[in-house]
């Protein structure tokens, strides 16, 4: 009995080991093809940060820039934006940004490195619809309480000018910050903020 | 196994046994020859290469764009841009030769031990047709990178057709779709090559293994293993293809990988035979190039095609000639009168003939390589000369003994000496 | 059995030899289509000085009128350049290092302008080989009869002038049909300096072959991982045939 078994154990091992290392090769092989869904070195180009002089943007203007295909928003805020700000802190369901959907230094209540100047991805985080500015005075058509920020008009999410999603609004989080740095003070610098570099 | 998946085991069986069965049928209770040897290896190794063809295939049309103004550089796109697409092009450009390697010495084992004679006959003829559903997915494949030798390749194939008596010039308009190769021409052979023909493929690989398993394996003695059974009822000469074959077959496939990882990542030109240097220059309709000649798979025929004089000012003997070549090997069956399959057991004149038709196949490629005046020309005029060429001299010789090959060979085998057959499968 | 296995074998052999000696038929020294015969051309794939000395003189004289549109700059970093080095001393024809060494001319312009148009570069190499490139390059000669004034001994009437022709300076060349004792003919080649160019003979070979060097590797940017990678895989596939063989064997153990 033991001897019939001696074999079979041997052959058992065998099989183990050329089934891992085979396995091993296999999985080998699979990395080109896993690799080429990774955006190409095109893709990479398009995608590549992009520089944006806002020198020219006066207060409460508002850039629209391309990045990654999405529409990228730069706005410079003016003081009675900047005020709205804080009066809407009460009515929008993250006001401090709890969320992770800001790099570390926009983690704060107007949403920006710099006060006046937000930098935000203009895309609905309900499903994907480009929201439209409405300022303080569209009162009539936004209703009485509200203080200015940004609509949606596919499923009626609201924002405000710090882009904090309104308490009840379809839309879950408050819209996205992308990474961004100054270069100097009139240059920013979309898609890339040097982490680690 | 633990008994719970030996549960779901049953499970599934109980509702689906047609899966052991088969799994029986076709693996663990196929019984065969258990003298196979080296050649033996090619059959198993060419579905293996026909699995690497469809993945990457299916991987580069991901990035290919099948038109005349992208293709050449969505090639070059794949080979630079998308990550890992070098890769997946020289596998795919490589395996496209390795294919046609392992076919033909696949053919050859059929050759040398008779494999396609009674009752073996349908499995041969299945084969061809995976053979010629090979040259032209090798064809169609071939345009799509949008080279010089893809377009010019393909304009001279479809302009064969051009010689068929009557109705060719319609017929080749008809093929391309236009009156030059081009951009519509590009996109039907991309529907044939990565749809029509791999299915075709696919189905004839399914009934060429069906039929293979229903009469079971030849062996390179030629003996039936079914005559002799045991008292089991299992052949004496037989053993269950799984594991023994399953595992002889796996050191097969990792030496023949071996081999193909050498020339992919060293070689993957293969000095011009497999990615031929005048197809990195873009297709240009107005530019023709001073040589074109098809990749090294083809050149046999092609060089039967040039071999044959224009008859009344038409190509079409030599088209007629080269389809023939081809079409010739359906009758292989009933053209061989030999009462033993292995060339083990025959005779000189056999033999002979095998080598000699071997040789010539290798001269017929390599002249399909190369210019006609590749070897120069006769020093002196005769009479009969209508070309001084040595090489198409050469070329037409050898389609003169590939054709003699199949035509005598019902006298030849019939006449030849055979040995005594062995009962048993020898060791 | 022996002799039949050793027939089987040497028919195996037969079998590979044709292919491999036509291989290496096709490798021996060659000559142009024009009969021009081609010198071997001394590059090194991993001489990163050579070949960013290569990419210069790329960018400064064969950018203006080919391309290179399926090579991106960002991709020299292959050769040992950093992104700010391609900014600051590569970038002519493009604003962002991930785009492609794109030019502006048309091909209908490049057309009227040389009679064809200019070739992109990016595979030139592939379909040439470097042989005939570093020969062509350093085969130009003045010719009155041609529309540019220049012609090449291995690109006989070539559309393209001598771009690098400040670097070798003005050539001619007279082409001879002679017959030796045997009375088989040949041709013979002579050169001469017409100008001097700004580098010696000596300087401008090692130009060229810095730019042929270059273009070989613009042809397969992956070329040098490639051969890495293959190392590798060979390497495992060894390691898995130990395995495979002896379970094999293992197995086989029981046939009789």
């Amino acid at each position: 009995m033991s001897d019939a078994q001696k074999p079979d154990a041997t052959r058992r091992n065998l099989i183990v080991a050329t089934a891992v290392v085979g396995s091993a090769a296999g999985a080998g092989a699979a990395v080109p093809f896993v690799a080429s869904w990774f955006p190409s070195e095109r893709a990479k180009a398009a995608g590549a940060p992009i520089e944006v002089d806002i020198s020219k943007l006066s207060p409460g203007e508002l850039g629209i820039y391309e990045w990654r295909g999405k529409p990228v928003w730069v706005f410079r805020r003016d003081k009675s934006m900047l005020d709205a700000i804080k009066k809407t802190d009460t009515k929008v369901s993250d006001p401090q940004s709890e969320q992770p959907n800001q790099p570390l230094y926009a983690k704060n209540e107007f949403r920006s490195i710099k006060e006046e100047v937000m930098v935000v991805v203009g895309v609905c985080t309900h499903l994907g619809c480009s929201p439209k500015e409405k300022g303080a005075e569209a009162k009539a058509e936004m209703g009485a309480d509200w203080d200015g920020g940004f609509y949606c008009p596919c499923h009626g999410s609201k924002f405000d000018f710090a882009g904090r999603v309104y308490k009840g609004a379809p839309a879950p989080t408050n819209l996205e910050v992308p990474p961004h740095m100054y270069l100097s003070d009139n240059k920013i610098l979309i898609g890339d903020d040097k982490k680690g570099a | 196994m633990s008994t719970r998946l030996m549960a779901l085991w049953e499970w599934f069986d109980s509702r689906m046994p047609s899966v052991a069965q088969e799994y029986k049928k076709h693996l663990a209770e196929y019984y065969a020859p258990k003298n196979f040897n080296f050649w033996y290896y090619f059959g198993s190794l060419a579905l293996f290469v026909l699995v690497i063809q469809i993945v990457s295939g299916i991987w580069l049309t991901m990035s290919y764009k099948p038109d005349a103004t992208l293709a050449f550089g969505s090639v070059e796109y794949i080979m630079r841009d998308v990550s890992g697409g070098w890769i997946i092009r020289y596998i795919h450009s490589t395996g496209a030769s390795a294919f046609f390697l392992v076919v033909y010495l696949h053919m050859f084992r059929g050759m040398l031990y008779g494999s396609y004679k009674a009752p073996r006959e349908l499995i041969w003829i299945f084969g061809v047709l995976i053979y010629l559903c090979l040259m032209g997915e090798a064809f169609f494949g071939y345009l799509l990178p949008w080279g010089q030798m893809s377009y010019w390749g393909a304009q001279v194939i479809v302009n064969l057709f051009a010689s068929v008596p009557f109705i060719g010039p319609d017929l080749a308009v008809w093929i391309r779709g236009d009156y030059v190769v081009s951009d519509a021409t590009l996109n039907r052979f991309f529907a044939l090559h990565v749809i029509a023909l791999p299915l075709a493929l696919l189905g004839l690989v399914v009934v060429h293994l069906l039929a293979l398993h229903d009469v079971g394996s030849n062996n390179p003695d030629g003996v039936e293993i079914k005559k002799l059974k045991g008292s089991d009822g299992k052949p004496l000469d037989g053993i269950p293809f799984h594991p023994y074959y399953t595992v002889k077959d796996i050191v097969g496939v990792v030496v023949f990988l071996a081999i193909f990882c050498v020339i992919l990542f060293f070689a993957p030109e293969m000095g011009g035979y497999f990615l031929e240097y005048n197809n990195f220059v873009p297709a240009d309709p107005l530019v023709t190039p001073a040589h074109i000649a098809p990749v090294w798979y083809f050149t046999p025929y092609y060089s039967i095609l040039r071999a044959i004089p224009p008859l009344f000012h038409s190509q079409f003997p030599g088209v007629l000639a080269m389809g023939l070549a081809v079409m010739v090997l359906f009758f292989l069956p009933w053209l061989d009168r030999s009462p033993v399959k292995s060339i083990r057991y025959r005779g000189p004149y056999y033999k002979i003939a095998l080598g000699v038709f071997v040789v010539t196949f290798l001269v017929l490629g390599y002249l399909g390589t190369e210019p006609t005046t590749v070897w120069g020309q006769f020093g002196f005029d005769a009479f009969f000369l209508d070309t001084k060429e040595i090489a198409t001299w050469v070329a037409r010789l050898g389609t003169l003994l590939y054709f003699l090959f199949f035509i005598l060979m019902p006298w030849y085998t019939a006449r030849d000496s055979v040995k005594p057959v062995p009962e048993r499968v020898t060791s | 059995m022996i002799m039949r296995t050793l027939s089987v074998k040497r028919l195996l052999v037969a079998l590979l030899a044709a292919p491999l000696a036509a291989l290496a038929l096709h490798g021996g020294a060659q000559a142009s289509e024009a009969g021009y015969r081609l010198d071997p051309a001394p590059i090194d794939p991993n001489d990163q000085v050579s070949l960013q000395s290569g990419v210069r003189t790329f960018v400064n004289y064969c950018l203006n009128c080919h391309g290179a549109q399926f090579m991106r700059y960002n991709r020299l970093q292959d050769i040992g350049l950093t992104d700010q080095q391609i900014k600051d001393k590569l970038l002519f024809t493009a604003d962002k290092v991930g785009e492609t060494m794109k030019i502006a001319m048309t091909t209908a312009d490049g057309k009227a302008w040389f009679g064809v148009a200019p070739p992109d570069l990016t595979v030139i190499a592939r379909a040439r080989g470097a042989d005939w490139l570093y020969t062509y390059l350093r085969t130009f000669y003045r010719d009155p009869k041609t529309p540019s004034g220049w012609n090449n001994a291995v690109f006989p009437n070539v559309g393209m002038p001598h771009a690098l022709w400040t670097l070798q300076g003005e050539r001619a060349l007279k082409i001879e049909k002679v017959k030796d004792k045997a009375g088989h003919a040949h041709v013979e080649y002579h050169w001469s300096q017409l100008s001097k160019g700004e580098q010696s003979a000596i300087e401008y070979d090692r130009t060229v072959r810095d730019l042929v060097n270059f273009l070989v590797y613009l042809g397969e940017p992956a070329a040098e991982s490639r051969k890495r990678i293959g190392v590798i895989v060979l390497f495992v596939l060894g390691i898995l045939f130990v395995f495979a063989y002896v379970l094999k064997r293992e197995f086989w153990k029981d046939v009789h």
